[in-house]
């Protein structure tokens, strides 16, 4: 007699893999890979970002004037009108001499568009593809910083990914009040855009009375103080130095007991501080953060060693966040709030325990039902049933799959579906068992007839699954995966695996001829 | 015993008469794609904050509700004028749907709502969703390009499988279910998220696979039946299919309805839609689909001598290989 056929084997074999693989997940051990909740159950917070990539070529663009402005100076090169608008650069060059070794300096930069005309003035432009480059280098830098940031903020497993062009997802299952989401979102979206910049002294008298426009026509800005107590100060638009040559921040305690952030700056940046300060002593530098002046100390000799400090009324949680964004660097260009989700871990817990109670009542009703209507083979169609479960949640937790409400919806669904193939079948051996075929040969046409129509089913809901994946996102890319595993689980258990149960007990079969207790028939 | 009886409820060597009633039944069906088509001209979608854009606040009181004087807090001021404040699930929880969104990270319309509801009373705020107006016009897009995809998929599938006519005749009967369960939707004023698509997509699914059932059953007829006129075929092969639709939609049925009355709120439209979906897609397999394959005009000897021609070319295509390799060997 031969019980084990290979239909069966290949249905052990994956109730075995079923069974280790999802038990993980059931039992919730601390080792083994196991389905992990997703943030509409466990509470937590989702955001989509957006970069406003445009600012960052402003701000490369900006970069570029600043280096042009530190080469002149350094090299003595008497330049004029440095000004930069609409992500242009334009100056003279007085000189005519010099304009080689302008040429050479600017050679070295990548991707410039170049114009000179008669009378010496250049006009700078990025390369399109520069342009391009520096967008997407925006995104990926973003990504890195607020991930950064985030891992510093000492929030557990936040995800951090890229979407698309210019958008970032954001998760953060470890977020439980709204006081940590706050400080989370503020964390986020603080650029930490450190500017040391020189304070126009000739004018500075002025600053109350000038227009921006006038400002402008000097290459200065007008800043506002950053206690709102609405001191001004006129700085030139081009800074000294930014805060990308920034080694280190951290939280110190002035002599008043205030929280301040100490810098350190890398090598290049303190050549750079050097060489300022020592050409403006008696002038003051304004510490800009995010264009607001921190504060503008006079400038009483050469600072070297590359060290400065950022005061002015932070309170130490403010401190701390503004250390940690300085470290982790800017962001390159400002984020927006395209998309939120944030749920709270209590209605989370809610959600698990309604769509758990729908899921087990389900079950447990369909269950029932198979063995009223068919008798032992709606047994062996509800062993199929739990095996496909089974299997579901192994290889869901074996990719590393996340369990969303929609995603319980889909569990809950392809228990109804799964059993769709035994009725097929069951109905179709009924039919020739009652049409007076004897009982494995009703078995064996039962299987290859019903065979046609489950494969065209199951295909089909495959395909609108597949397409629901490419277009959905979040929570809706888990219902796909769901039922797409669910579909393809249920044609190893319900179709080959009771298969193989039936050949393994065709002979017992054969012999008792109680069609009522198999196949619930006369 | 009794169910022994109950296991037995069809028999399938019943023949029903469908085909003779499919004027009725496309009737039915045409009235209420018609009522269902009115409903959404009229009335239309309410569309949930996925595809408009907008902010929802849920929030969870320790008592009762006041929702008259959150109304009247909300109401006076000016960007939170058209928000709607209505019951969820329980007397406790309420939704606050508001138009607007905010696109500044550091400023969050939960905080600044949960604030003014300050003197309301103690509650908990359990869920802030907040979706930008670039998001929403997406989502949209993405979700009427998966719909429509969809059905482009399925017609090419089954014209493939079977013939145009069998694909035709799904996709009206596919177009009638998703018309009828947005119909219902509009009806019943269920917000229009992700989750309501990904539902009618299911739905589609879900109606195809029974709709597929009986088609098959039909081409074997078809091709195995002494019968040649169409409508004999269809009325045997709907009737034979009869107990697995029913049996099928029973089992979908209950886990669907469980779903509907134990699954939670947030569940609750997803479910509703399934239900809506699931009575629909029954009725339209059975009684429509094949309506209106007859109706179209398919031809049982046509599609006979197809068959007997393909078959033909493959006998001729296994026998040159036999030849050939015949011949190799």
């Amino acid at each position: 007699m031969k019980i084990l056929n290979y239909r069966l084997v290949i249905f052990i074999l994956s109730i075995i893999f079923g069974v280790v693989f999802a038990m993980p997940s059931f039992l919730q051990t601390e080792t083994g890979k196991k389905i992990s909740l997703g943030l509409d159950l466990q509470g937590g917070l989702h955001m989509l970002l957006g970069v406003q990539t445009d600012e960052a070529v402003t701000s490369k663009i900006k970069t570029l004037a600043t280096s042009i402005k530190y080469f002149a100076e350094d090299e003595e090169i008497l330049i004029e009108d440095l000004s930069f608008k609409d992500d242009i650069i334009n100056f003279v060059v007085l000189d005519s001499d010099e304009v080689s070794k302008v040429d050479a300096m600017l050679a070295e930069i990548q991707g410039l568009d170049i114009q000179v005309s008669e009378d010496l003035t250049y006009n700078i432009t990025l390369q399109p593809a520069q342009i391009a480059l520096t967008k997407d280098l925006a995104v990926a830098q973003a990504v890195e910083t607020i991930r950064n940031r985030l891992d510093q903020f000492g929030l557990a497993e936040p995800t951090v990914i890229r979407q698309g062009a210019e958008d970032i997802v954001v998760e953060l299952p470890g977020i439980k009040t709204a006081a940590d989401e706050k400080a989370a979102r503020e964390l986020i979206s603080k650029p930490a855009h450190l500017e040391l910049m020189e304070v126009d002294e000739d004018r500075a008298d002025q600053v109350f009375t000038m227009s921006v426009s006038q400002a402008a026509e000097y290459g200065d800005i007008i800043l506002e103080k950053s206690d709102g107590s609405g001191e001004k100060f006129l700085v030139k638009e081009i800074p000294i130095l930014n805060g990308s040559q920034i080694t280190d921040a951290q939280v110190a305690f002035d002599q008043a007991n205030q929280p301040i952030i100490n810098f350190v700056l890398n090598s290049s940046g303190a050549k750079i501080f050097g060489d300022f300060t020592a050409r403006s002593v008696g002038k003051r530098l304004a510490v800009v953060l995010d264009g607001k002046v921190y504060s503008a100390p006079n400038i009483n000799e050469r600072i070297g060693g590359g060290r400065g400090q950022i005061s002015g009324g932070f309170t130490v949680v403010e401190a701390g966040n503004v250390a940690i964004a300085l470290r982790s660097g800017a962001l390159p260009a400002s984020v927006k709030m395209l998309e939120k989700r944030s749920v709270g871990p209590s209605l989370g817990a809610d959600s698990i325990q309604a769509s758990m109670l729908a899921l087990i009542l389900g079950f447990v009703l369909v269950i029932i039902f198979m063995v009223l209507y068919y008798g032992l083979a709606g047994v062996i169609a509800n062993i199929a049933l739990v095996t496909n479960i089974f299997i579901l949640i192994a290889v869901m937790a074996m990719f590393g799959a996340t369990l969303t409400l929609p995603g319980m919806a889909g569990i809950v669904l392809t228990v109804g579906m799964a059993v769709d193939a035994n009725v097929i079948i069951n109905e179709r051996v009924r039919e020739l068992l009652r049409a007076g075929m004897s009982i494995p040969k009703a078995i064996e046409d039962g299987y290859s007839n019903a065979m046609r129509a489950i494969l065209d089913a199951n295909i089909t809901t495959l395909l609108v699954a597949v397409i629901l994946y490419v277009y959905g996102t979040g929570p809706i890319k888990g219902f796909a995966v769901t039922i797409s595993i669910g579909i393809l689980a249920s044609m190893l258990t319900a179709i080959l695996g009771t298969h193989g149960i039936y050949d393994a007990l065709l002979p017992k079969i054969n012999k008792s001829k109680n069609l009522r207790k198999w196949f619930g028939i006369k | 015993m009794v169910w022994y009886k109950i296991m037995e409820l069809f028999k399938t060597d019943t023949i029903y008469n469908f085909m003779a009633k499919r004027l009725p039944f496309l009737g039915l069906s045409g009235l209420l794609v018609i009522a269902a088509l009115t409903l959404l001209l009229t009335k239309g979608l309410n569309f949930g904050i996925d595809f408009a854009g907008g902010t929802i606040v849920q929030v969870k009181y320790e008592q009762k509700a006041p929702i008259k004087q959150i109304r009247s807090i909300l109401n006076a001021k000016a960007e939170y004028k058209n928000s709607t404040i209505t019951e969820f699930g329980t007397p406790e929880e309420v939704i606050i749907r508001i138009t607007g969104s905010s696109a500044d990270l550091a400023t969050d319309i939960g905080d600044t709502v949960s604030a003014l509801l300050k003197p309301t009373g103690k509650f908990e705020v359990r869920r802030v969703d907040m979706v930008g107006p670039k998001v929403g016009g997406e989502l949209r897009e993405k979700g009427l390009m998966a719909l429509g995809l969809s059905l482009l998929v399925i017609l090419i599938y089954v014209s493939f499988r079977f013939e145009w006519r069998f694909a035709v005749a799904s996709i009206f009967a596919l177009v009638h279910d998703v018309t009828i369960a947005l119909g219902m939707i509009s009806l019943f004023g269920v917000d229009v998220n992700l989750d309501i698509l990904a539902a009618i997509l299911t739905i589609l699914g879900y109606s195809l696979n029974d709709t597929i059932i009986v088609f098959d059953r039909i081409r074997e007829g078809v091709q195995k039946s002494h019968k040649s006129v169409l409508e004999e075929v269809v009325n045997e092969s709907v009737s034979r299919t009869l107990s697995r639709t029913t049996l099928t939609s029973l089992t979908t049925f209950f886990v669907v309805i469980t779903l509907f009355i134990f699954g939670g709120e947030i569940i609750h439209g997803f479910a509703f839609t399934m239900l809506v979906g699931v009575v629909v897609g029954t009725y339209s397999s059975i009684f429509v689909a094949a309506s209106f394959l007859v109706q179209l005009k398919f031809s049982v000897a046509d599609f006979r001598v197809k068959e007997a021609e393909k078959l033909k070319r493959q006998k001729e295509k296994d026998k040159m290989r036999a030849m050939y390799e015949q011949g190799t060997v």
